[in-house]
């Protein structure tokens, strides 16, 4: 009896296995992951004090441009002269995707595809998928560079990798327009982004630590390490909260998989008997969170998420106190119009950052698009476009 | 098989000591409440433990069965798209894929002789790339809260477990289905040389393993939600369990209430290790390290048995 016991305990034990967690992530994460680095160095590493206090100044500057269309904007811009890529229409536009592996990028591409059929003068559009992998990305962006591409967009799949394929293609003459992630060369013609993750992590860090007491709990709930973006998010977080006093009761990586999300947020509940607040770094999974305190009878604490139509709408339906720091879908529209302004020889800004639009109480009607399905972005800045809504899956 | 009954409250005994550590570190575990919310969440894993037991006590074993879950959640979230109307068309499109599946693993291991281990491995990558390649990597649709109510329902969800085991307990121990079934995994020659259909019972094994797939695929749909990892290592789960219940790897030997006995005692396990507030990579290195301890202890077992 002894021992079967103890074979019993200990066939308990191995089946455990089956439930840990560090597996990769297959991909890029859940939601609006940004640049990548795949090192595995401490989070501290990926703290930059200069390029840190940089996008914080940027959180509060008025960008150029018409604030109804937001992807056009661009804050302190350094005009490249693109006179020596002007050419005659009709263009061939090729663009090599890092992959539609989440719905902020299903969302992302369909802009993008839109965005394309509104420029009479590109002839030809060939989208390549790297299925999130970087080497089938090195060997998409040869392919292109065979095919007589007019202008080449790369959305990298990670940063390290992808940095000398990128090199390559700006090598062979072609206009070489980056955006969302980004690369190690100033190669590119331009690199298209929106502020980044310091102001991201900072603007959702502090308004949780505004709405909890002090040293309130706090879990933190990250997708996986070595994202420098992601990465970014999280030290401006930790920043913030430490400067707030409150008390950060775990940081769990989720894989961006709703299911773990729930698990680990019932499990603190269970553990800690309630918590304060629930700062996310990405907001694809901010539901099963909020789920997860429903379910467990309790009420939901102040959260953050991004501008995925599920959380939305929940937000709204339950008066939930929230916010969602944005990583703006439109950034795949300014793409193909960077490439369409390097072709007719007009500058384009070196370095085009975006204005990264922040949803609060006051302005969530605006972002809560009725009919759309639950994993649209209406950051898309699609609204006005022909085929909107039945496009992205609206009715 | 008295030898398969005796071995039953072993597991009882560690399922009791387990939980009695888990109320002494936080009493709230013990109120009628949290143990129905433990219940709900441990259902998806008792109700595809209660499948794998059928396919493991006919001396097989069906590693599709986390992999057939994901496939049914996407599935149902595409084909519905948030439609409430669809529930039950979907659930029974579901069953369908199910049972389909089950069927052509249990018809490529009896049939074409290839080891189950292959060939469910072999679902299992089937299964997946179909999934990726259908939605392009990123799950589209949505589920309508009516088709989620059973499994993020605590009413529905148990009641739901509490049918599946019932069943499963009436078809092993008290039908002579299960009786043919212990008997082809407990002497396989034996069993087909007095007259046992082997190689029907092995099909008809694989297509509960599968129909019981799809019952946790949408008690764990209802929990979590649309994920394209939803079902993610739960096959590991499920054999771990029905082997911690009492059942033999090589058939013959198992019974329901271990089975679930088995299941509840893994959520406990990961319970516990929550409640002791082990950081995720230590919690991962402490398994590490009991697992061997564990494979040690199960060859100790078997070098006695023989």
């Amino acid at each position: 009896m002894p021992n079967r016991l103890a074979a019993s305990l200990a066939v308990a034990v191995l089946s455990l296995t089956a439930c840990s967690s560090t597996r990769p992530a297959g991909g890029p994460p859940a939601s609006s992951a940004a640049a990548m680095t795949a090192s595995a160095q401490p989070a501290s590493q990926f703290f930059d004090q200069a390029a840190y206090d940089k996008q914080l100044a940027w959180r509060k500057s008025t960008p150029t441009g018409d604030p109804s269309k937001p992807w056009l904007q661009t804050i302190e811009p350094q005009m490249a002269d693109t006179a020596k890529f002007k050419k005659p229409g009709p263009w061939h536009v090729c663009f090599s995707n890092a992959g539609v592996g989440n719905p902020w990028r299903v969302t992302g591409l369909t802009t993008m595809k839109e965005e394309v059929k509104l420029h009479k003068e590109i002839g030809e559009f060939t989208v390549v998928d790297a299925e999130g992998k970087d080497d089938k990305q090195i060997s998409d962006i040869s392919d292109l560079l065979g095919k007589k591409c007019d202008a080449l967009i790369i959305s990298p799949n990670t940063t390290a990798a992808l940095t000398p394929a990128v090199e390559k293609a700006c090598q062979s003459g072609v206009p070489v327009v980056v955006f969302d992630r980004g690369v190690t060369t100033d190669c590119p013609v331009s690199f298209v982004h929106p502020i980044g993750g310091y102001a991201f992590g900072t603007d959702s860090a502090e308004f949780i630590a505004s709405k909890i007491p002090k040293g309130g709990k706090v879990l933190a709930l990250r997708i996986l390490p070595g994202v420098d973006v992601l990465e970014n998010r999280w030290e401006a977080a930790r920043l913030a909260f430490q400067k707030a006093g409150a008390n950060v009761v775990g940081a769990e990586f989720t894989d961006g998989d709703p299911a773990k999300v729930k698990t680990i947020v019932s499990d603190y509940l269970q553990r800690f008997g309630d918590l304060d607040g629930v700062w996310m770094d990405a907001g694809a999974t901010t539901v099963a969170a909020i789920e997860a305190f429903q379910d467990a009878g309790k009420p939901v604490p102040p959260i953050n998420g991004e501008d995925q139509q599920d959380f939305l709408a929940l937000w709204q339906k339950d008066k939930l106190t929230a916010m969602a720091a944005t990583y703006p879908v439109y950034q795949w529209r300014t793409a193909v119009i960077a490439a369409t302004d390097i072709l007719s020889g007009r500058q384009v800004p070196k370095e085009w950052v975006l204005p990264e639009p922040v949803i609060t109480e006051q302005n969530l009607a605006q972002y809560v698009t009725p009919n759309m399905p639950p994993l649209f972005y209406p950051t898309c800045g699609c609204q006005d476009m022909p085929g909107f809504p039945q496009t992205w899956g609206g009715k | 098989m008295t030898g398969a009954l005796r071995r039953v409250p072993a597991i009882w005994l560690v399922l009791l000591i387990v939980t009695a550590v888990i109320i002494w570190r936080n009493p709230s575990f013990a109120e009628p409440l949290s143990l129905l919310t433990f219940l709900k969440r441990s259902a998806p894993l008792i109700v595809l433990t209660a499948g794998q037991l059928f396919v493991i006590v006919t001396g097989e074993f069906d590693l599709s069965a986390g992999a057939l879950i994901t496939a049914c959640v996407v599935v149902a979230a595409k084909v519905s798209a948030g439609d409430p109307a669809l529930t039950w068309p979907v659930i029974g499109l579901l069953a369908l894929l199910g049972a389909g599946v089950g069927l052509v693993n249990g018809l490529v291991t009896t049939l074409l002789r290839v080891p189950s281990f292959i060939t469910t491995l072999g679902m299992m990558l089937v299964l997946n790339g179909a999934v990726f390649l259908w939605t392009g990597g990123s799950p589209t649709g949505s589920l309508a809260p009516e088709f989620r109510q059973y499994g993020r329902e605590t009413g529905y969800a148990v009641a739901v477990t509490a049918v599946v085991v019932a069943v499963a307990w009436l078809l092993l121990h008290r039908s002579r289905f299960g009786h043919l079934a212990l008997a082809t995994g407990g002497g396989t020659r034996a069993a087909a040389l007095s007259g046992v259909p082997v190689a029907r019972m092995r099909i008809i094994a694989f297509v509960i393993s599968g129909l019981s797939a799809v019952v946790a695929a949408i008690l764990l749909a209802g929990f979590a939600g649309l994920s394209k990892e939803a079902g993610a290592g739960y096959e590991f789960q499920a054999i771990s369990a029905v082997v911690l219940g009492g059942a033999v790897l090589g058939g013959g030997r198992g019974t329901a209430g271990g089975a679930v006995a088995g299941a509840l005692t893994l959520q406990c396990l990961f319970t516990l290790l929550n409640l002791l507030g082990l950081e995720k990579p230590l919690r991962d290195t402490v398994q590490g390290v009991l697992i061997i301890l564990a494979a040690a202890f199960a060859a100790y077992r078997l070098r006695k048995e023989q």
